[in-house]
């Protein structure tokens, strides 16, 4: 391998990943981490570095729902729909989280704030309804909970700001 | 002298706003000029009072709790860094009832302890079944594990020291320990718990595997939607590893075990351990048929050990104190504690662990005290999305791996989920079949289309389209996924659908509705 380390920045996550055992979830991961999902461009790079077809990498990145193929809103908002959630009013939660963003799930807001996805647990169990807003979790959340927790998010300009910055 | 203070760094007091609470007892006490040390401990798993604050006094740490960081100043006013009365006070925490009965064999440590202090681990009985594993050879480490009459805690129940046999006993230059911990159940946190609170009680349980079956390299395979429990994981290998207790020398032996965290991506099917694996190697979760075992052609090919969090997390104590010791615990053939998860709509919810024999009446009533929103319970269940829904009458069921395959349950990973008396069971029905669908590897008929068609089925019963009709399509479809899935995923989920239907028949509009108490 050369040691001139690649100017695009997929191709030094797949290089220095692609000797490990199992190293297509790692790469993946550490792609979405970086770019906010997997873009199209990327399959064919990994599949070359892996030695598979591009049809497997496609294959395995719409098999995990967590992999994502086009960027997501500012704010992914992971709203939990399992048993232990459902028993406390997560429904009730999920209609209006639906309600005040004005997006369904899996689907993101046409401002690109929020993407609002279902999950299916989070480990919360015992304090129900459990709310993750990228990786920050609130737990008992009810309406008002959750529009507070909304509303304390950064603004789009904000947002913006702080990418730049980052 | 500086007063000690533990808030909990455990991800259910962190969503209950633990690190403002932290942040607001460092603030008050420089403001008032007190010289405290807070510590960021695991939780003692009461979650109803979490963010559960202690203070260290000399008669014994005290508790304060659910703590909001408004709470702070009116808490020094109360002088609780003497252990002073108010009214979140509950007196001594270990004197707490929820704790007091409970028995800890393997969350012994945990909520007492700082999850990364190395000190404290071993100060606590950390690594003492390391030690004496290291004196011991493979073959006594085995049978060790197999006398204390352990099974798999991921809710199979397979005996642990059967399946290390077999790995031990395959010859391969490699073999693997793999850690499942996928912990995808609803109602269930006892693996997160692990992870967040006393990561090197797994660490050590990994290692004696590695030493026990001649493995030397392992992966813990956990989920994305575990952010907390990856990065308290990966920082005490890196503490370990640092130390001495893993690497290619451990501790001076001249025995190597290396350990890297994997992280899944959103797919509950790869807490099946043959999907597990599949996805371990970078591939989609999907199910392998048995066999052969992955003891004998596991992680790439090679004999590997897979177990659950609890079962690796147990190992350290039963070398600590000996087969004896824990399989002294229990009834029957379920040997030892369960660490019970109480879930759902329940007003103490929590992780209890308790020997098996216990009854699910005891610990929602005893440790529970009943429902959140103070309805009657009406229906629970037990052992994840694919355990079956239990009414009343089979709560004064011992917990136990066999008392409950006796009637088509099971006891699976201990988590209990309550619901009361304001559910539907027909729509509980129609979500584990949706959650099937949803989650379905695709593998196998029975399991991929057989929740759809499932889904569409309960849906005509709820819409009131003939029930009786419907529901009989539901038994036989049930019939045809049960025997003929591959895996638990399709084999399992008729569980929850068929005890809906015999418990709670008048949900489905096949009996009268009773008339119950407001």
């Amino acid at each position: 391998m050369p040691d001139i380390a690649p100017s695009n920045p997929i191709e030094r996550i797949v290089n220095a990943r692609r000797d490990m055992p199992g190293a297509l979830l790692p790469i993946l991961h550490e792609i979405q981490d970086s770019h906010g999902f997997i873009p199209a461009d990327a399959v064919p790079v990994i599949a070359s570095a892996l030695n598979l077809s591009r049809a497997e990498v496609h294959g395995v990145i719409t098999f995990y729902h967590h992999f994502r193929e086009q960027p997501a809103g500012c704010h992914v908002v992971q709203v939990c729909r399992a048993e232990a959630c459902q028993a406390v009013g997560a429904e009730a939660l999920a209609a209006h989280a639906r309600e005040a963003l004005g997006c369904d799930f899996h689907a993101t807001t046409a401002d690109g704030r929020f993407t609002l996805e279902p999950v299916y647990c989070l480990g919360q169990c015992a304090c129900g309804p459990a709310v993750m807003v990228g990786e920050q979790l609130h737990a008992r959340v009810d309406a008002k909970r959750f529009d507070a927790l909304i509303a304390a998010l950064p603004a789009a300009g904000q947002d913006q700001a702080e990418e730049a910055q980052a | 002298m500086s007063t000690t203070i533990f808030v909990p760094r455990d991800s259910t007091a962190l969503a209950l706003g633990a690190d403002d609470v932290a942040r607001a007892i460092e603030q008050e006490a420089a403001r008032r000029g007190a010289d405290v040390r807070i510590v960021r401990n695991g939780s003692r798993g009461m979650f109803w009072l979490e963010p559960l604050v202690e203070v260290q006094t000399a008669q014994g740490r005290v508790a304060y709790g659910p703590v909001a960081a408004g709470d702070v100043p009116a808490l020094f006013d109360a002088g609780f860094l003497a252990g002073g009365a108010h009214a979140l006070a509950h007196g001594l925490t270990a004197e707490i009832p929820f704790l007091k009965t409970q028995e800890r064999l393997t969350f012994a440590r945990v909520g007492i302890t700082d999850p990364l202090s190395l000190d404290d681990y071993i100060a606590y009985e950390g690594y003492a079944g390391l030690t004496r594993a290291l004196s011991m050879t493979p073959a006594q480490i085995v049978q060790e594990v197999t006398d204390s009459g352990l099974r798999g805690r991921g809710g199979a129940a397979f005996p642990t020291g059967i399946k290390w046999k077999t790995v031990l006993g395959a010859a391969s230059a490699t073999k693997y320990i793999v850690c499942n911990a996928d912990e995808g159940d609803s109602g269930t946190f006892s693996d997160r718990m692990v992870m967040e609170d006393d990561p090197f009680m797994l660490i050590e349980g990994m290692t004696i595997a590695g030493l026990a079956v001649g493995a030397e390299r392992g992966y813990i395979y956990t989920r994305s939607e575990y952010p907390h429990a990856i990065a308290v994981t990966e920082a005490a290998i890196a503490i370990a590893t640092q130390a001495g207790w893993l690497g290619d020398d451990i501790r001076g032996s001249g025995r190597r075990f290396h350990l890297e965290v994997r992280k899944g991506a959103g797919a509950y099917v790869c807490g099946e351990e043959t999907a597990l694996l599949e996805s371990l190697e970078g591939r989609r979760g999907v199910v392998r048929a048995k066999p052969p075992l992955p003891a004998l052609e596991g992680l790439f090919g090679q004999p590997t050990v897979i177990n659950n969090v609890i079962s690796l997390a147990t190992v350290p104590v039963i070398l600590a104190r000996g087969a004896t010791f824990y399989r002294d615990f229990g009834m029957g053939r379920s040997r030892g504690t369960l660490p019970f998860q109480l879930a759902g709509n329940i007003r103490q919810g929590g992780l209890v662990e308790k020997a098996f024999g216990i009854t699910l009446r005891q610990l929602l009533v005893d440790y529970g005290g009943g429902t959140r929103s103070g309805r009657a319970i009406r229906a629970v269940q037990v052992g994840g999305p694919l355990g079956a829904y239990l009414p009343e009458s089979r709560f004064d069921t011992p917990m136990d791996y066999e008392a409950y395959a006796a009637f088509g349950a099971v006891v699976g990973h201990g988590g209990i989920v309550v619901f009361d008396e304001t559910v539907d069971m027909a729509r509980m029905a129609r979500y584990a079949m949706e959650f099937c669908a949803i989650e379905s590897c695709g593998k196998c008929t029975p399991c991929r289309i057989g929740s759809t068609r499932g889904v569409e089925v309960i849906d005509r019963i709820i819409a009131g389209e003939q029930p009786a009709r419907q529901v009989a399509l539901v038994r036989d479809l049930c019939d045809t996924m049960l025997n003929g899935s591959l895996c638990a995923m399709g084999g399992m989920t008729p569980y929850p659908v068929l005890s809906a239907l015999n418990e709670f028949p008048e949900d489905f509009g096949l009996a009268p509705k009773p008339a119950r108490a407001a």
